[in-house]
Order: C-alpha cells, then structure tokens, then sequence
C-alpha cells in the first residue's frame, strides 16, 4: 500500500484525471503518434516549434491509464520554452530515470520542479511492467522532434 | 500460509463433495506468496497452473520412458511411441471423438486454427466464397483468416453480439447462406466469458452446407466437450489452459474431412515415401504432424486429463459456477464497477472497468495484495471496440478458485478506488 503510494502520488492522480494541454494545436508543426501494442494505450503529441527552434507549445491527445495520461501531461509541461536539445536531454534523463539507469541521469541542468516531477514519475520502475506506460509519450515526443528534425536537414 | 486462514468460511466450504482445500494442495505454486501475500491466482483463462500429477508425470517419462517415437525399434522408443499414441486415445475420449485418428497434436489452439486455414482453407475457399466469425474471436481466429482472405478473395462475414455478449443468432442466420463455407466461432469467449449456442449455430451452417470449426480454448475447461453431439467439423484447444503443460495443442476433425485435406508442413513423420521426384504423405492424423512433435507435452496432458476426471467434470462445473457467481454478486455490488458480459450462459470469467481507473491501474493495484489478474485487449480488438472500451480487467476463476479469492479480489478493488479516491 506504502508503495502504491509512491507510485499514485497526488500529482499523478490529479494529472492523470485532469491532463493538462490535452487537444489538438492548430499551430502544430511537428507530431508523432506512439501506442503500446501490449496494451493498447495510444498517443498523438503535438508540438509548435517556433522560428528559434524553441517549444512554444506542447499538446497530446489519446488514452491510456493513468501513468501513461499523467507522464504525458507533465511532459507537455516541462516541454514549453525548450530547444530541441533540451527536449532530447529530457528524454534521455526520463529514460534513463524509469529503466533504473541513475546514473546516467543528469538531473543536474534541470530547475527544481522539472527534476522533482520526472523522480515521481520514475517510481514507475519499482513496476517493469508499466515502465512503458511512463515512457510512451517521451518516445512519441522524441519521435516527432526527430521527425521533423530529419526533414529540416534535407531541406 | 493457506487461504484457508485468511477467511475460515472458505476451508468450510464444500460443493457437494468438491473439496477446493484438498484439491488446492494438488497444485504447488498455489503456496506461494506475492509481494509478501498469498497468491490469489485469478488469471487461469490466459493460462492454468499445474497439478502435481502433471508435472510429475512430465518428470516420469523424462526420468523413465523418453526416447523420440515413430522412428526406433529400440525398446525406449516403443515406449515413448505407446505412451504418445496412448495420450492420442485419451484425447479422442475426453472430446468423445469417434476414433484417435481425429486427433491432431499441435503446439496450441492457435496453431490449430491455421492448419485449418492453410490446409482445408487454402484448398477450398476462393472468391465468391464467405466464412462467417463473430464479433467475439480472439485474434486467433480472426487473423489466420484475414490472412488466408488477402492471397484467395474470399469474404469474412462477423455475427454481432447483443449488450450481454451473447451472439444473436437471428443475425447471424442472416449472414450464413449458400455462399457461405465455414462458420468459425469461439464455444466460449475468453474476454467475457460468454457460452456461445455451438449446437445451434452448427445446425445453421450444416443446414447451408458449411462447415463448422470451433474454437474451444476456453470451453474445454469449464464444460464436458462432446464434439459428435455438437455434431462439430473441426474443434481446437489448448493443454495449457487445461491445466496441463504448454507447446502442445490439439484439433479435432472429423476423419473424411481430414482426409480430404492436404498436408499443412513438410517434414519427417509425414511422409510416406520420399522421392526427389515426388513424395506421397501418410494417412491423417500423422500428415499433419511434420517433425518430432511435443512429446512429454502429451503425456502432460494427459495426465491433466485423467486429473480432471478423476475430480469428476461435473463436480468441478458445479464448483466453478458457485465462485463465478459470488464473485459476481461480490462485484455487482461495488459502486462504479461495471461488469462486461452478463449472458445467461457463461463460463467462470469476469471482465470488469471501474470508472475513474485504467484497466491497467486496476491490476498494478490488486498485484501488490497478491491478486493476479488479466488487464487490456484480452487479443480482441474487435471486441473491445464493440464494447466501447480500450481494456477491460479480467478475473477468471478455475478449479481451485474459491469464495475467499473472490473476496480477496473485491477487497483489493476497494483499494483500487482508496487510492483513486473513487
């Protein structure tokens, strides 16, 4: 019960019930959709890189449990004013945190609120099986980042 | 610690005569603790746990009998080939097939489901032709045939369920006519635990000159499966399910229909004569058996046969239906839960959604009170989309299930809703 506690803490709970920035920019310039096949949860996020490649805003929309909806929300959060560099290193620090890599976290260029944020949502790794409900949304973020990303490049 | 010192009502239970206590030490992992509590074992429809008298004939023949079969003239291997043939005849029995020869071993009911497809299929259906499923198939015997469809042109007609999850059967009378070769249909659906009417769907489609597979992962568990009685064509299932080991399954088809079917892999064991000109293949059932098949997996599951009528099937309904329905009655009691599946006719599963909380939250939550259950798609999509939700949590309750986890499960969902605040 203790551990459970740890893992739904009131943060998850609250954004998993109320997800923040849930709906469909018409700004978006940069998307990706992820689903876990295992379980069915799936995702669309959107993301509207301004013309100084920075994260004006973040959005998703899908479903899923409320690990999934909650990393989600929080990520779409942490994501605003980001350059794509910042939004990879928050991807790698999110990976790194839930599949019990520690040590390659580097929490250290992160404010305070964001590295609190991502330690609760790495209590998800006490759980092996729902690791990927956490993670979900940073690889489709990743991905849409990537994406485009690729693209630019051949422009 | 057993179970029966959590709830002393549960040790006094007794379903005329069944003793689920007794019948509880038969099985050994029944004894352990998860995450520090004692296992409440509520996921047997994805697959069973093991008496010891299969595990312990497994060893047996290991220890004592093993040698590959059909091929030796050496004493061993007479043995191992007795012994396999031997659990060919129980099977034939427990299905109450006409003769062993209609029995094929496969390595799962999945595997069965496409035999039927590359074989009979491949051979006999084409464009202009229809298979009717059901909006109730789990994935395996939908895709095979969504498969076969894409290289041959046929069609795949789906029989709609009412709210209760039970197949309409005015519906699908409609659906099978002349153009219609098989009617493939689960007896009973692993998602809502839904017994389909197979007696009456096979007089449909035989009326029309349809065959008729069904798939009986799940209802040859729960019920007695008499296949001529059901007059059925070809009829699939699973040892693991069924308590016994995994890697082996079974179809059952009816002997001229098996006959008339060409071979469904190449290999050892199937062939009569072996040319590079040519090859001819042997008789049914050993056309279909390319290879050194799962051999100490059939004498595991014959082993679980014979444990299951030494139980006595009947007594062992019985038991299965007094939890399914207290479990019932516990769950219909919960505020917020929803129970999907509610036909009059139902095997012992209970598919549920609590509002506010995730399938999948729900079965993290009852893991750490030590109650296993089954969260998600259950492998039908189709389904889940008929009934509007993305995963359901699934409990499903078998021989050794008792009131006391049924209690268990409806305590950890109260916990499930102290944390989501439900």
């Amino acid at each position: 019960m203790s551990d459970l506690r740890d893992l739904y803490q009131e943060v998850i709970l609250d954004h998993g019930k109320a997800p923040r920035n849930f709906g469909h920019p018409a700004g978006a310039n940069r998307t990706a959709h992820g689903h876990n096949a295992m379980c069915g949860d799936t995702i669309d996020v959107f993301l509207t890189v301004d013309d100084e490649g920075r994260i004006a805003d973040a959005a998703f929309q899908g479903q899923g449990c409320a690990i999934s909806v909650a990393s989600a929300s929080m990520m779409t959060e942490m994501l605003k004013g980001k350059t794509q560099a910042d939004a990879h290193h928050l991807f790698e620090t999110m990976h790194a945190l839930c599949t019990g890599h520690e040590d390659e976290a580097d929490l250290a260029d992160l404010d305070e609120d964001t590295a609190d944020r991502m330690q609760i949502l790495a209590g998800v790794k006490q759980y092996p099986m729902r690791v990927k409900c956490a993670t979900l949304a940073w690889h489709t973020m990743d991905k849409a980042m990537n994406d485009k990303a690729k693209e630019d490049l051949s422009v | 610690m057993t179970l029966a010192t959590i709830d002393p009502i549960h040790r006094a239970r007794r379903t005329n005569g069944f003793d689920v206590e007794r019948v509880r030490e038969d099985f050994p992992i029944l004894a352990r603790k998860v995450h520090g509590k004692p296992l409440v074992y509520l996921d047997s429809a994805a697959s069973a746990q093991k008496p010891r008298a299969v595990i312990d004939a497994m060893s047996r023949f290991y220890e004592e009998d093993y040698a590959n079969i059909h091929r030796g003239v050496h004493f061993l291997s007479q043995r191992a080939t007795d012994a396999f043939e031997a659990a060919r005849a129980k099977v034939a029995r427990f299905l109450n097939a006409a003769k062993a020869d209609e029995i094929i071993f496969t390595r799962n009911a999945t595997e069965s489901i496409n035999l039927v497809a590359q074989s009979w299929g491949r051979k006999n259906l084409g464009p202009g032709d229809e298979i009717v499923l059901t909006e109730l198939e789990h994935h395996a015997n939908i895709v095979p045939w969504q498969m076969l469809r894409a290289e041959k042109g046929f069609e795949i007609k789906v029989a709609p369920i009412d709210d209760t999850g039970q197949i309409r059967l005015d519906a699908m009378a409609k659906l099978i006519g002349p153009r219609t070769r098989l009617v493939a249909v689960s007896h009973m659906s692993n998602a809502l635990g839904t017994i389909l009417p197979v007696r009456e769907i096979v007089r449909m489609a035989h009326a029309n000159d349809a065959l008729v597979l069904i798939d009986g992962c799940q209802a040859a568990v729960h019920k007695q499966i008499d296949v001529q009685a059901l007059d059925a064509d070809f009829y699939a299932f699973s040892a693991h399910k069924l308590y016994g080991p995994t890697g082996i399954g079974v179809l059952y088809g009816k002997y001229a229909l098996l006959d008339a079917m060409p071979p469904y892999q190449g290999g050892g064991d199937m062939i009569d004569r072996v040319t590079f000109a040519r090859t001819t293949f042997k008789e049914p059932p050993h056309r279909f058996e390319a290879g050194t098949p799962a051999i100490t997996e059939a004498i595991g599951l014959a082993a679980a046969i014979d444990y299951l009528a030494e139980l006595g099937p009947s007594l062992v309904a019985d038991h299965e239906d007094d939890v399914l329905a207290y479990a019932t009655e516990k769950l219909t009691a919960i505020d917020g839960l929803t129970i999907h599946g509610t036909a009059a006719e139902k095997g012992a599963i209970l598919s549920f959604t609590i509002a506010g909380a995730h399938a999948h939250d729900v079965a993290t939550i009852l893991d750490q009170q030590g109650v296993a259950v089954r969260a998600g798609h259950h492998c039908a999509h189709p389904l889940m989309d008929r009934l509007g939700v993305t995963a359901t949590a699934r409990a499903s309750f078998a021989l050794y299930s008792t009131r006391a986890e049924a209690d268990a499960l409806a305590d950890a969902i109260g916990t499930v809703k102290r944390i989501f605040k439900l």
